[in-house]
């Protein structure tokens, strides 16, 4: 009797598992996003921070601002557009902790751990998902800027360009959600940190009212905040407002180059202590 | 992070133990949780992993599924070592954790598919699995429908199905009736049981002494981390002691002409004048027979006659000389006692 034979015998009686192969990395992400869209169809008002919110802030915004806040040459409805769609932007960090925080929390996490999978695959995909989940709030809120007069006015060059800084700044924002929803214990924990900080920090900006009249230090801080990069550059790059005051600190000169410059510095810093705080979250 | 080794290297190794664990050691700080654990569970048997909350079933079980790593000691899975493979272990084995491991936002069908494809089924495969799935655990009708809306029982087979798609040779299940009624637990008990006559190798840890009778071929008992007890169900249940015949007459003044009765067939009588109880040791149902029939021929009105067997609070206290402790901090789960246990017992 051959070896094979003899182990063949003895194998009769068993389960044998199936015949497979672990799957490759995409079918694993694409897995993991797919179960994400799945929930929002479950859950629709999960798009409610993506969609209600913000159209809400450019209503507001556009009709109870809009008429004591003036922009010499431009439209503050314009010129409010590109703050809306990099303050959105940045709720992808929120996004991503919020699911992975709600993840971790509960025992499916212990379920993905103990398939043939790589564990990064739980992080990519949910990284992914938030990109999507942004996106939609940045087209609702491109309809809406069209309803209320808003318009891109460079051509579609420069327009691409402007949707591609935010996304990239979104991929530099989706690392400190992973960090943050790594290290807090509970989703209220999460809210309240990114409420406190990620909020606040989306005012301190350009966002919503020039920086000129904000007192010395305070248009320093907010002139060097990334968003003002991005937020700056889109507006150039849409043409929705001028370019930075002489007085205005460095980067906001270099609008583009900063938006890249600060993308790839905060994924530099973050990116390692995020996946650093994921794999000691989930080994014991 | 791609997986090259040929899917056959995960079943070559099937002449020895499923299950094997040698000196398993785990501490968090100072804490020891489990303590020098070593086990084997040969092929298409069943170990059940008996001890109160807090004892170190769970993290023994983590250990032996990969998402927890030893201190120290060593252990395997189907043959693969779950420290230097653990991919081999995880395509080897299923898990159904304590905590509910299904998506409630998916339904039943959907938990099944999503699993499916993370195990790199193809599609066809994991349709045609799911169906026969949810039919064997009695989901077809709900395998539409969003798992929250599911009920306990319900949420409790569907993760065990979601463990059962790849068809794993090894399966650990934690706890997994903890918070079933009475009709769901004897339900899932039958489908394990099938499981196992397919050739299914089952660790289970559980905190009720019935469940492991009912269904593990060996019993280690585990307290502090440590093992306590070992052996057959029987084995165990003759350690703590043999099982005993409770029964309440119906008037008081009955009581001593019962108590003069039964010492007549039996060795040794304890009275219980309040309750109005006989309680006396038994071999078992054929003593207990033997006693109905006596009663029943007799003037005696009796309120109930029944068979008290050891309960794990019973093998505690033999073991150890003292009363399991009460789960501390989440105490949910000593009110999820089985009722027929605590009937039993009346």
């Amino acid at each position: 009797m051959t070896d094979s034979a003899v182990k063949d015998a003895t194998r009769v009686a068993h389960v044998e598992p199936h015949d497979f192969q672990p799957p490759g990395f995409v079918r694993q992400v694409t897995t993991m996003v797919w179960r994400s869209l799945k929930h929002i169809k479950r859950q629709p008002e999960m798009l409610t921070d993506v969609t209600i919110q913000p159209v809400m802030f450019v209503l507001l915004f556009a009709f109870v601002f809009g008429g004591s806040i003036v922009i010499p040459g431009f439209n503050y409805r314009e010129w409010l557009m590109p703050g809306i769609m990099a303050q959105t932007m940045a709720f992808s960090a929120f996004i991503v902790a919020i699911g992975l925080n709600m993840d971790l929390g509960k025992g499916i996490i212990d379920r993905f751990r103990s398939l043939p999978i790589s564990r990064g695959s739980v992080l990519v995909g949910r990284s992914i998902y938030s990109i999507i989940h942004s996106s939609i709030g940045i087209f609702v809120m491109s309809l809406t800027g069209l309803a209320i007069g808003w318009r891109i006015h460079n051509g579609v060059g420069k327009a691409l360009l402007a949707f591609a800084l935010l996304l990239l700044f979104g991929f530099a924002m989706i690392w400190v959600g992973i960090l943050v929803g790594s290290s807090m214990r509970s989703p209220e924990a999460v809210n309240g940190l990114m409420f406190t900080t990620i909020f606040p920090i989306t005012f301190l900006a350009n966002t919503f009212a020039p920086t000129v009249g904000m007192a010395g230090w305070l248009r320093t801080i907010a002139e060097w905040n990334p968003i003002s990069s991005l937020v700056q550059a889109m507006r150039e790059l849409w043409g929705n407002g001028p370019e930075a005051l002489p007085g205005a600190a460095l980067p906001l000169h270099h609008p583009v180059l900063t938006t890249v410059i600060w993308s790839v510095a905060i994924t530099a810093v973050v990116a390692p202590l995020a996946v650093r705080a994921f794999i000691r979250r989930t080994t014991d | 992070m791609t997986i090259t080794t040929d899917a056959r290297a995960v079943r070559d190794r099937s002449t020895g133990p499923a299950i094997e664990a040698e000196h398993l050691v785990k501490r968090f700080g100072d804490m020891t949780a489990v303590d020098d654990v070593s086990f084997s569970v040969p092929q298409g048997t069943v170990l059940g992993l008996l001890g109160p909350n807090g004892a170190g079933k769970t993290t023994t079980v983590r250990m032996m599924t990969t998402l927890s790593r030893p201190t120290s000691g060593s252990a395997r899975v189907a043959g693969h070592d779950v420290v230097r493979d653990p991919e081999l272990v995880r395509r080897s084995m299923g898990l159904t954790g304590q905590a509910a491991t299904v998506d409630e936002l998916l339904t039943g069908r959907e938990n099944l598919r999503m699993m499916g494809s993370l195990y790199g089924l193809p599609g066809g495969e994991v349709r045609r699995l799911s169906s026969e799935l949810l039919e064997r655990f009695s989901l077809t009708d709900a395998g539409n429908k969003v798992v929250k809306d599911y009920s306990g029982g319900m949420r409790r087979r569907l993760d065990l199905a979601v463990s059962l798609i790849a068809t794993p040779p090894v399966l650990f299940l934690d706890e997994p009736t903890t918070g079933l009624d009475p009709r769901s637990r004897v339900e899932l008990w039958d489908v394990l049981r099938g499981l196992v006559r397919d050739g299914t190798t089952l660790l289970l840890t559980t905190q009720y002494l019935e469940e492991a009778d009912q269904l593990a071929d060996r019993i280690i008992v585990i307290n502090h981390g440590r093992i306590i007890a070992q052996g057959t169900p029987l084995e165990l249940k003759d350690q703590s002691g043999k099982a005993a015949i409770v029964l309440t007459v119906s008037h008081a003044d009955q009581l001593e002409p019962a108590r003069a009765l039964l010492a007549a067939h039996v060795p040794e009588v304890h009275v219980d004048v309040a309750a109005r109880q006989l309680t006396a040791p038994a071999d078992g149902l054929s003593d207990m027979t033997r006693v109905a029939t006596v009663f029943e021929r007799s003037e005696i009105v009796l309120d109930d006659l029944g068979l008290q067997r050891p309960s794990l609070d019973d093998v505690f206290l033999s073991l150890t000389g003292h009363r399991a402790e009460p789960p501390s901090g989440d105490g949910a789960e000593s009110s999820t006692e089985p009722s027929t246990q605590i009937e039993e017992q009346r």
